[in-house]
């Protein structure tokens, strides 16, 4: 990353604030010129191929991929091809025309994925905001009404209750257990093997993973056999059964062991390259003044890898967040359960509230907030 | 490193049992669902996936035939049928009252208050004799307990699939996954060039933002969009998932080969530049080649996150037949069928085989991407 700096370009007049407008406009025109004849070609002959073909789902679908990756490409191609009609390089003009070019070719590289960004996720975040100042339908303005209702509102207060908790178990759970898992997996032979297996889960989907850990939390009543491998262990040492996802507050706890058992592996990989780029000297140095293999890992190598831990911790901290698929395949938010993004669903879905829906999402907004502004820093030291 | 355990043979035991039990905890679960997918669903429902080995005892509730039917041998009347109606086991106990359901063993000779009689072999057969012509249409219970022999069935799987929607769904996926995976990565990977080898006023902040994006919760994103599909007329589909998970695929795509493509060495572009290639070539035949593993991680990623998605499937996405995703799909069962286990683990069985054996066999890619994602300096 440290090789990020640009190829020097000659830089002769620089266009001023009024030449920067005329490049972009001219770099606008072109961009949205491309884009619209690339999207209007493809969907043309879309259309005329979809008359042919049969009609079957799959087949479009391959369809829609390919002309999609065409009309991507027809767009940079074009486009490119449009610019060095206006500027070519060549005749009197040459170096002028060398410099116009290469102030707009990197806006028509960027363009599609500047207004696909735009549309998908900067333009929702000011949306929301709007949003949550206007009644159900988004129509009508409240003022501060949706903050007013949920500073009041019992059912957020536990889904912030509950996803303060998950916030303080799930990222330190995880990231523990992926920090024992590389340690002792990158001392064995069959490492790999045994990293595969721990891996694994992050394949797997949430609601996948819930049914997974459903039937292991499974409850039949005393008495009878207990499919449920959990009840069976409990039953088998003379506990009493338990229907665990419906008992309060340790519900939570056994939701969490999902998105702790699917992220570990995610933790475990990182971790495990950063302790194989621990420098051999320190370890080595360590052993001749008579260390112990614990004293090693936990006075040498975790220090060591500080920056890389926090980087795993932040990133299942921003999942976690997010989560709600689990919440909402598990319990629904039922027994006390709810979280903060599947609130927000239930509201938006059944509710029909967008307002209160969306500032329920501002809320998680400012949670992933400070981890946001953070890891832009990070990024920018890390790009200089 | 291995230096440090190698000469304590006690601490290098204590490491692979750990290591076993670890891997131990977290395959279970999983093997869990495909054992049980594959078992009989009536042994399924009465014992432990683990115990699916073994034999298992059962207790069924059969119905003797008519009387109606029975036909006169030696002066009694006669009703003959095999309780396990042709499905195999073997006859531990029988009784002829649920209150007392395994009263009498095999052989043994059952007698009815009317003088009748029942008796239950070890095959199943039984014979039920009364003294005079029975009349009625409705036959004597005979409760057995029997140990069955443990039986595996695709059975489940057939009934997932064709019954159940999840044929359907499969193909509603794989409809989504297939473009929403591809489409994003030329758009990506030119904006990643642009960011990682052009000059441009704006760069960093671009950057940065992109950065930021690929933290913003999707949830923010959800009703603004639901909103502007409604309005354009692409609400409820495919066109409009597809475009949907390009745009939340792209921070990460961009972040992931611009990371990539700037610690490519600077000499080749240079010298590319210095033949007089123009960026565009220089991208087409340099970089996007030379970019292939960084590309395949991505792909890897965008993969298992639209085949796993379920928020902007529901959202995004009708709740019909020729719209329902697996993921979907799979939490209607959980709802609707929700003590059936052969028909969840079935079916979360299928959900998950595609993304786990795409795991397997591209394992590496989505490593390397992973670190590249994460790891300062990647």
């Amino acid at each position: 990353m440290a090789m990020s700096s640009t190829i020097p370009t000659p830089t002769t007049g620089s266009p001023g604030p009024g030449g920067f407008l005329v490049t972009l406009a001219i770099a606008l025109i072109i961009m949205l010129a491309g884009i619209v004849v690339s999207v209007v070609c493809a969907v043309a002959v879309f259309a005329a191929l979809n008359a042919v073909l049969p009609d079957i789902k799959l087949v479009q679908a391959v369809l829609v991929m390919l002309l999609g990756v065409a009309a991507c490409f027809g767009y940079f191609w074009g486009s490119n091809r449009i610019l060095d009609t206006i500027y070519p390089a060549r005749g009197v003009h040459i170096a002028d025309n060398i410099n116009k070019a290469n102030g707009i070719r990197p806006w028509l590289f960027l363009g599609p994925a500047v207004v696909i960004l735009g549309i998908y996720l900067v333009y929702p975040v000011v949306n929301s905001i709007f949003l949550s100042f206007h009644g159900p339908d988004g129509r009508q303005w409240v003022g501060g009404a949706n903050y007013a209702w949920l500073a009041t509102d019992a059912a957020f207060r536990e889904s912030m209750f509950n996803n303060i908790l998950w916030l303080l178990v799930v990222p330190a759970a995880a990231t523990f257990f992926g920090l024992i898992a590389a340690a002792l997996t990158d001392r064995i032979g069959w490492g790999n093997l045994a990293k595969s297996l721990i891996f694994m889960p992050m394949a797997i989907s949430f609601v996948g993973a819930s049914v997974i850990w459903k039937f292991i939390y499974d409850y039949r009543a005393e008495g009878t056999e207990q499919i449920g491998l959990l009840n069976a262990i409990v039953t088998f040492f003379g506990g009493e059964p338990q229907a665990w996802i419906t008992l309060p507050l340790w519900n939570s706890f056994f939701l969490m062991v999902i998105l702790i058992w699917i992220q570990t592996g995610f933790a475990m990989v990182i971790l495990s390259a950063a302790l194989r780029g621990i420098p051999e000297e320190t370890i080595e140095a360590a052993i001749i003044d008579g260390a112990s293999p614990f004293q090693i890992f936990y006075k040498i190598k975790v220090p060591q890898i500080w920056a890389t831990i926090a980087v795993v911790w932040t990133t299942i901290t921003i999942l976690v967040l997010k989560v709600f698929d689990i919440v909402l395949a598990m319990t629904n938010g039922q027994w006390g359960s709810q979280v903060l993004a599947n609130y927000m669903f239930d509201w938006m879905f059944r509710g029909l509230d967008f307002g209160r829906a969306s500032t329920i999402a501002l809320v998680i907004m400012a949670m992933v907030t400070p981890i946001m502004i953070w890891n832009i820093r990070e990024a920018r030291k890390d790009m200089k | 490193m291995s230096t440090v355990v190698g000469n304590r043979p006690a601490l290098t035991w204590a490491v692979h049992l750990a290591v076993l039990f670890l891997v131990a905890l977290w395959t279970l679960p999983t093997l869990g669902i495909l054992v049980s997918s594959l078992r009989d669903k009536d042994q399924l429902a009465v014992s432990g996936w683990w115990t699916a080995l073994t034999a298992s005892e059962r207790n069924i509730v059969a119905r003797a035939a008519p009387p109606d039917e029975a036909e006169e041998e030696d002066g009694r009347w006669v009703l003959k049928g095999n309780v396990f109606e042709g499905s195999g086991g073997k006859a531990a106990a029988f009784g002829v009252s649920s209150r007392e359901p395994s009263a009498f063993a095999v052989d043994e000779t059952a007698e009815l208050r009317d003088g009748a009689t029942v008796t239950v072999a070890a095959n199943g057969d039984y014979v039920v004799a009364y003294p005079q012509k029975p009349e009625g249409n409705r036959g004597q219970r005979i409760f057995v307990s029997s140990v069955e022999p443990p039986r595996f069935t695709t059975e489940n799987y057939e009934n997932v699939l064709f019954s159940e929607g999840l044929g359907k769904s499969f193909i509603n996926t794989m409809t989504v996954t297939i473009p929403a995976t591809v489409i994003p990565i030329l758009i990506a990977a030119y904006a990643a060039y642009a960011l990682a080898w052009m000059e441009f006023p704006g760069r960093a902040l671009l950057l940065a933002t992109i950065v930021g994006l690929l933290v913003v919760p999707l949830q923010m994103s959800l009703i603004p969009l639901l909103r502007l599909y409604n309005e354009v007329g692409i609400g409820k589909s495919f066109i409009g998932i597809w475009l949907a998970h390009t745009g939340f695929g792209l921070p990460l795509a961009i972040y992931l080969l611009r990371n990539y493509m700037a610690g490519l060495p600077r000499e080749i572009i240079e010298s590319a530049k210095v033949d007089g290639a123009s960026d565009f070539e220089i991208f087409r035949k340099i970089i996007l080649p030379l970019s292939f593993p960084a590309l395949a991680s991505f792909a890897i990623f965008q993969f298992l996150w639209t085949w796993n998605d379920l928020l902007v499937a529901t959202v995004f996405l009708g709740n019909n037949e020729e719209q329902l995703v697996l993921t979907g799909r799979l939490r209607e069962l959980l709802g609707s069928r929700g003590g059936n286990w052969e028909i969840l683990t079935a079916s979360a069985f299928v959900a998950i085989i595609v993304p786990i054996l795409v795991f397997f066999a591209m394992q590496r890619y989505l490593v390397r991407g992973l670190l590249a994602g994460s790891v300062k300096g990647g």
